[in-house]
């Protein structure tokens, strides 16, 4: 299982808000892939899938908040 | 950092947000290269990605009759309007090459105008929290950016001309009760375009260089 966490996007974020999901609890998923779209400040940032498999759970929906380091998903691989 | 900067002058939303996702493309698989558009648009409301449909003011309809066309797109930030008399700057940067710091790149192109309108005398200012440039209460530039794969693009919009004020009427900028000016409101006296728009590419210049 790879955990899917949110990475450091700069000096002084400590959050982000999850702005939009592509793809949604038992998807297939490809490396690479945009995989959520998290937004700070005025800035909307995306973040790619690590690996290939299938999204198996999702943490935190659209609209909320998640802190750095934190897990968003986790995907099994295939 | 080089950049090479291509002018689309005035040019419907929908295409220039085309040309930013092709650049986008290019830009992400080739290091070597950045660009910078500069350009105008035709009247249009765009909606960030957690927009709330009811800060634009008016209905679809009168929209379609004032000749507005509207965008939700995947840029941070609420509503707000472009019009012609705006000079809008799409950075498509990699910032793998600069910093990966989405703050500081916020910062970077508030610089790049604050710079700019010093060159025009004009004193403008952060605000603490509130991404754009300032002239006193009012804002003169909205700044909102996606970055995917650490490689930016939307940008910057700054309102040079008077005219262009009467349309943020119909929305609520940003989401918030927020005055908006321009550099000739500022200055009391018509800026020609092309005057900011090379003074702006200096700017760019200078702050990302």
């Amino acid at each position: 299982m790879t955990r899917v966490a949110l990475p450091e996007l700069g000096e002084g974020i400590k959050s982000a808000i999850v702005s939009y999901w592509y793809f949604k609890e038992g998807d297939k998923v490809t490396e690479k892939d945009d995989l959520v779209e998290l937004a700070t400040d005025k800035a909307t940032f995306n973040l790619p899938s690590p690996c290939s498999g299938t999204l198996v759970e999702i943490f935190y929906r659209e609209g909320d908040t998640v802190n750095i380091g934190e897990a968003l998903a986790n995907i099994e691989e295939s | 950092m080089r950049f090479a900067i291509s002018d689309l002058g005035l040019i419907d939303f929908g295409k220039a947000w085309y040309i930013q996702r092709e650049a986008h493309r290019e830009v992400r698989d080739n290091s070597s290269l950045n660009r910078l558009f500069f350009c105008r648009h035709y009247p249009v409301i765009t909606l960030g990605r957690l927009a709330r449909q009811d800060n634009i003011l008016i209905t679809e309809e009168q929209l379609k009759e004032k000749g507005i066309s509207c965008y939700r797109i995947e840029r941070a930030g609420d509503v707000t309007y472009h019009g012609p008399g705006q000079l809008t700057a799409y950075p498509v940067f990699n910032l793998n090459y600069f910093k990966k710091d989405i703050r500081w790149f916020l910062r970077q192109l508030e610089e790049v105008v604050i710079r700019l309108l010093s060159d025009f005398k004009i004193i403008a200012a952060r605000k603490p929290g509130l991404t754009g440039v300032w002239v006193g209460e009012d804002k003169i530039t909205s700044i909102g950016i996606t970055v995917k794969n650490w490689v930016t693009y939307h940008g910057i919009s700054t309102v040079v001309k008077k005219a262009d004020l009467d349309n943020f009427g119909l929305i609520r900028p940003c989401g918030m009760d927020i005055g908006i000016t321009s550099l000739e409101t500022v200055l009391a006296k018509d800026i020609a375009m092309e005057e900011v728009k090379e003074k702006l590419a200096v700017k760019f210049r200078q702050v990302f260089n």
